[in-house]
């Protein structure tokens, strides 16, 4: 009797144990389909000519020859976008940062930290709309004409919000982690606050700090929502920071339901970079991540 | 600050630390009339800095509150046309001008709700697995992998949803789910209507997908805050494995799971490309599980460009905008206490 209840209770345990295995087996089940669709649908449309050409012409069910040309304008408007928001977030992240971990450690420091927090939670079609908004109140007010509400400065300031808050708390918790006897020691030296901060204590958390910066141009390199009013688009890619300016998330968005074979193919073939680019960005950031976390806690 | 520094001890040697350079007797003796002006210098920098940092984090605070005050602003020409009772009209008319934000509302918590319905026995299956049953040199690198789901951007999510999911579901699970589950008396409407695939469900689905790699890993860390001694003993006192996990470990991280999954809510309640590409962006309220409907988050992806700069129209989509946002604020407060909780208690023991 006893026996039995037992290998009942063993039974049910190894039963559990093979449902969270299965729990992991069903997480990847969708990433799988994802690599593999983007793989198959979007071969044809890989080749050297993919990353420097342009969208070709559309191509119809009764053309037997088609071009699948290229995405090479919508590559170079997402690079400018991410340069130009990581120009603006990575610093005046990196500064707040310092503000929580170095000067604002109790009462304010801790409420602004929180809300910085909080801040990554906002939904980022919103913050589109936010840039949208400021943008369109401040060329009406200098009489500009609203048709120009659209600008590639301006899809570069939403992503650059987005990016704000993530690295101003990676930069907190990376220089957090350096000990205080450093600064200590660095102070004792005679050496004042804010050389102690930029030159000893940010050059410690260095690795960590990019790693943030890193993790925000992640977050944002993907993101379509709060381009659609802001950046918009734009066949030519980039074509100057007052103009509309293209991306591959949001040519994504406008293909995906093209009834044209090579378009898309090439806007699988772009989902296929983007999330190479992705996996890759997310496994180094990850693995440097867990690398500097031991090596500083080891220090101790 | 007083005392002469030893030049040999300078980690910086020729560079101004910002410190009186009395200088030792036999070295090279620096400018004597230069030293006070490079200390009240360095000063200056000292507290310019400060006062730089200071600076940008309150900028934080303004920011959130620049958010509200500029789409209050943005949604003025709907909020004094129509007043709370956007909040209650379940019409969203453009031709008529007669706008409410009730069924983009019910779309989105439906939509989060399912979402989290699927999303978190799963992740906490996953967490439960790598911290609890996976060999140790297994965890990391699937621990990894489970996390590459949150670097695939949310427009490949829409599109392979498009594409892959949708005939999926139209063909496969819904008509299924209708011959089962919507046979049981008082489910039939929950599970009524013709089937499409672009519908509340398919996007459901697609928003469990995406969520599982937060509440994923923010669970995998409460469970590891758990001290040993939890487990050891629990299983000292003969518990199985499962009853270990279940008595000594979820108990004692319940508070950061539910924090998780709050936080995973949050992410759900604003995610826009992949659920505009599949829930079918019909501007009414659901009926049933099959239903074409509309988030507070399509609805602006889908007609934000229509509406005219300045008009009631636009005005109304970024009022909705507006409660979006007060939504997921509260829901990350929320989600955010109850995480820092967990860490405080992390940090304690």
């Amino acid at each position: 009797m006893a026996f039995d209840r037992v290998a009942r209770r063993r039974w049910k345990s190894h039963l559990f144990a093979g449902l969270t295995l299965l729990c992991v087996v069903a997480a990847l089940i969708p990433l799988t389909s994802i690599v593999w669709t983007a793989f198959d649908r979007g071969a044809p449309a890989l080749s050297v000519g993919f990353f420097t050409q342009p969208l070709p012409a559309p191509c119809g069910s009764a053309q037997t020859h088609c071009s699948y040309g290229g995405v090479g304008p919508y590559i170079e408007g997402t690079l400018v976008l991410i340069a130009l928001s990581s120009l603006i977030a990575i610093p005046i992240g990196v500064l707040i940062g310092i503000y929580l971990s170095e000067y604002g450690r109790r009462g304010i420091g801790r409420v602004i930290s929180f809300f910085t927090d909080v801040l990554t939670g906002v939904p980022s079609i919103v913050v589109g709309i936010f840039v949208y908004t400021l943008t369109l109140d401040y060329i009406l007010k200098t009489g500009g004409n609203p048709e120009n509400v659209y600008s590639a400065l301006s899809g570069a300031t939403a992503l650059a919000i987005i990016m704000l808050p993530i690295v101003a708390r990676t930069t907190e918790e990376a220089l957090r982690a350096v000990p205080d006897s450093v600064r200590e020691a660095a102070l004792a030296l005679g050496i004042p606050k804010h050389r102690t901060t930029l030159r000893i204590v940010l050059t410690a958390a260095l690795p960590a700090v990019l790693t943030g910066a890193l993790l925000g141009v992640m977050r944002v390199g993907g993101e379509a929502a709060p381009l659609l009013f802001t950046a918009f688009n734009n066949p030519l890619g980039y074509t100057g920071v007052t103009q509309p300016a293209g991306a591959l998330p949001t040519m994504i968005y406008n293909l995906y339901q093209t009834p044209y074979a090579n378009w898309q193919a090439d806007a699988w073939a772009s989902a296929l970079v983007l999330v190479l680019i992705m996996v890759i960005l997310s496994v180094a950031s990850q693995i440097v991540f867990t690398r500097v976390r031991r090596r500083i806690s080891g220090g101790q | 600050m007083g005392i002469a520094p030893n030049v040999g001890m300078n980690p910086f040697p020729g560079e101004d630390a910002g410190v009186p350079a009395g200088p030792p007797p036999h070295s090279p003796v620096p400018q004597l009339e230069a030293t006070p002006r490079r200390e009240r210098i360095g000063r200056w920098f000292n507290s310019i800095f400060r006062l730089l940092v200071t600076v940008l984090g309150f900028g934080i605070l303004a920011l959130a509150a620049l958010f509200i005050i500029v789409l209050a602003q943005g949604a003025w020409p709907s909020l004094l046309k129509f007043g709370p009772n956007f909040l209650s009209t379940s019409t969203w008319d453009p031709v008529h001008s007669i706008f409410g934000v009730v069924p983009f509302v019910i779309g989105t918590l439906l939509t989060s709700a399912i979402a989290l319905l699927i999303a978190v026995p799963v992740s906490l299956g996953v967490a439960i697995f790598l911290t609890e049953q996976s060999p140790t040199w297994l965890s990391g690198p699937l621990g990894l992998v489970v996390q590459l789901l949150a670097a695939v951007p949310s427009v490949v999510y829409g599109f392979w949803g498009f594409i892959v999911l949708v005939p999926y579901m139209r063909l496969s699970v819904e008509p299924g789910l209708q011959g089962s589950v919507g046979k049981v008396p008082g489910l039939g409407g929950v599970f009524g209507g013709t089937p499409v695939g672009t519908d509340i469900l398919t996007s459901s689905v697609i928003l469990a997908i995406m969520i599982i790699p937060t509440i994923s890993s923010v669970c995998r860390d409460s469970l590891l805050a758990v001290p040993r001694h939890q487990r050891e003993a629990a299983l000292s006192l003969g518990a199985t494995k499962w009853e270990t996990t279940n008595f000594a470990v979820l108990r004692y991280a319940s508070s950061g799971i539910i924090g998780a999954i709050i936080l995973g809510l949050g992410r759900a309640l604003g995610e826009t490309m992949a659920v505009t590409m599949t829930i079918g962006n019909a501007d009414v309220i659901p009926k049933s599980l099959f239903s074409q409907g509309q988030t507070i988050a399509s609805l602006i992806a889908n007609e934000f460009t229509s509406a005219g700069p300045g008009s009631i129209y636009q005005g109304a989509i970024i009022e909705a905008a507006l409660v979006l946002f007060a939504i997921t604020i509260l829901v990350n407060v929320i989600a955010r206490l109850l995480v820092g909780r967990v860490l405080r208690v992390e940090g304690g023991s």
